[in-house]
């Protein structure tokens, strides 16, 4: 019984992974933009929701309302005056201008809000949790796999029964020939980054009400989200789902054999997957 | 001639940075100690990213394997810790072969993303050794960098203590690993393998048509910078002396700010490693008192160099006056 309540556990905390991916997997999907510093910028977010909720004594939830445009806003500008001008074949300025990006918004937030351990606070919802037949499982973490797997359905309807979303897909597939049919592939790519941003706030809210956060911790979040994406494949969003619950579970079942292993786990599960499948388990794009 | 007078330049500088373990003080030794392990690790990671392509951001590894290496050879196997360097540097070659496996599978910006995975795996594995410490680390033995072979040597001719003594041996074995690495560096590129490096970064399918096998080649670099970037590691922690997983693998440390001082410097030029790191101990010390705005500044420096100046300060210097060193394109031969 202790396996089966430590794999839920492990799913329910692979709904947290995948909120951390879907942003990285959309952008990534769209214009190929490898961005080390989403879990930086997930950080940030959780210092907006923060401030907003102190600021103005707001219940997270609903300081997240007003954190989300201002975040829309942040991806936008980011990608119009700055990562716009890098993409292009090569791949090497776009990944050192986002570790670069990654560096300025980690000591940044140092400096402004010092390295303490800040949370969220969602009040009695945090204790409390409901009986699945013979198992308890948390109110909280309950509620972020249903955001996740709210967030990736709403992403993919965007994706294929929107207008936006067909420009995505066509700017995707081919910038150039988009750009001929009267799109510009970077406004496209501004509002990608944008409603990515707005997805990094969500994951941000459930990241700071399940622990504390400090500004040093987004290169972790990165990684684990970078496995979440990997292991599902590219340009898949349900893939990316499936990855975050892949590492949940693994880094679920690593732990309750040995505290230690935790991390370990989820990496050597990464490994493995790859090893097996070097697209990921779900590949839709071909590269 | 102009060869000759760099050539001339190159050695005088060589020799004026030996004397400064007899002529300086102890402080500037350790000073430049440090700035000579960032450029052999700058120089290494030049040669993946900026001539094969191989943006790895997990040099963190091999640094910490070539640590834990030296330290596992001094305090379990009672090696010198001189031997330890050497076997530092062979643990982390034989590392290099089973990560290569494994990222190589990954495209493009994955394979960055896979080497950082990879790396973290090293750490937390290590951090399960417990007979170096487990999570919490080591230390050297107390006076094991003063019975160092070659420090009683040093002492005796120099008359000096001997922890200056050790830190003179560090410091000079460290001048001779960058000075090694930037000649190889450039023979190397010189050389058809280089060539072929190069022929591929320009046009992977152009070079391919004439025969460059662009895995071999860019697995041959892979492992060769391993085995720099571990012998620089283990270098670095005989001087730090303590060694903890965290520090050992600090992605930080050992990654980003090699990577800024290359970018800094330009990237896919050899020169710019050398002048970055320059930059990078200027801004240092003028900033070292405001903490994270020092860093806050070298990122944002290193983004407006990828926005505007990609090939880095040696870059525009080289535009702006013509002069170039270290210069890899071939004469064509002259006809007769």
């Amino acid at each position: 019984m202790i396996w089966v309540d430590t794999i839920v556990q492990g799913v329910l905390l692979g709904g947290l992974y995948a909120l951390f991916a879907a942003g990285l997997s959309l952008v990534f999907g769209i214009m190929r933009l490898v961005n080390l510093a989403h879990g930086d910028l997930i950080v940030l977010a959780a210092f907006v929701i923060l401030t907003m909720a102190g600021a103005l004594g707001l219940h997270p939830f609903v300081a997240v309302l007003i954190a989300a445009p201002v975040m829309f806003a942040v991806g936008w500008l980011l990608q119009t005056y700055v990562l716009n001008r890098v993409l292009g074949d090569d791949i090497l300025p776009p990944l050192l201008v986002t570790f670069g990006l990654s560096v300025v918004i980690q000591n940044g937030l140092l400096e402004g809000f010092s390295a303490d351990s800040q949370k969220l606070s969602a009040g009695p919802i945090e204790a409390a949790s409901i009986k699945l037949g013979p198992i308890a499982v948390g109110v909280m973490p309950l509620l972020t796999l249903v955001s996740a797997i709210v967030v990736i359905f709403a992403l993919n309807q965007l994706f294929y029964r929107t207008k936006l979303g067909r420009a995505f897909r066509a700017t995707s597939d081919d910038a150039v020939t988009a750009g001929l049919m009267g799109i510009r592939p970077r406004n496209v790519f501004a509002i990608a980054t944008g409603i990515a941003m707005v997805v990094a706030t969500i994951a941000a809210l459930y990241l700071g009400i399940r622990a504390n956060f400090d500004p040093t911790i987004g290169p972790a979040r990165l990684i684990y989200a970078f496995q979440a994406v990997i292991i599902g494949g590219l340009g898949s969003l349900w893939g990316t789902l499936a990855g975050g619950i892949v590492i949940g579970v693994a880094q679920g079942l690593g732990a309750a054999i040995n505290p230690e292993w935790q991390i370990l786990a989820g990496h050597i599960a990464f490994v493995l997957v790859l090893l097996i499948r070097p697209r990921g388990l779900f590949p839709r794009a071909n590269d | 001639m102009k060869n000759t007078l760099t050539k001339s330049v190159a050695v005088l500088l060589f020799v004026g940075l030996a004397l400064v373990p007899v002529l300086g003080t102890r402080a500037m030794v350790q000073d430049l100690f440090m700035v000579l392990t960032l450029l052999i690790l700058a120089l290494n990671w030049n040669m993946l990213a900026g001539f094969a392509g191989l943006v790895s951001v997990g040099q963190q590894a091999f640094v910490g394997i070539g640590a834990y290496a030296m330290f596992a050879a001094v305090i379990l196997w009672g090696l010198d810790p001189l031997v330890g360097i050497a076997i530092g540097g062979v643990a982390a070659i034989v590392l290099a072969v089973p990560i290569a496996f494994f990222t190589f599978r990954l495209n493009g910006a994955y394979f960055a993303i896979g080497t950082w995975v990879a790396a973290e795996i090293v750490r937390l594995s290590l951090a399960q050794w417990k007979a170096l410490g487990g999570g919490t680390g080591t230390s050297l033995p107390k006076g094991t960098t003063k019975d160092m072979f070659g420090v009683d040597l040093i002492k005796d001719a120099l008359d000096m203590s001997s922890s200056a003594a050790s830190d003179a041996l560090t410091y000079w074995l460290a001048l001779l690993l960058a000075a090694v690495t930037l000649v190889s560096g450039y023979v190397f590129l010189r050389s058809r393998m280089g060539l072929g490096l190069q022929a591929i970064r320009d046009n992977a399918e152009a070079a391919r048509s004439v025969g460059v096998d662009p895995i071999r080649l860019k697995a041959a670099v892979y492992l060769l910078t391993a085995f720099g970037t571990g012998l620089c590691g283990a270098l670095l922690f005989i001087q730090i002396t303590r060694v903890t997983p965290d520090a050992a693998f600090d992605v930080v440390d050992w990654t980003a700010f090699v990577i800024f001082i290359t970018v800094i410097g330009g990237i896919g030029t050899l020169p710019g490693p050398v002048v970055g790191v320059i930059v990078f101990y200027a801004l240092q010390r003028t900033l070292a008192d405001y903490g994270t705005i020092y860093l806050i500044v070298l990122g944002l420096i290193g983004i407006a160099i990828m926005l505007f100046a990609r090939k880095g300060l040696w870059g525009i210097f080289t535009a702006k006056t013509g002069i170039e060193l270290l210069l890899l394109r071939h004469r064509a031969p002259k006809r007769s």
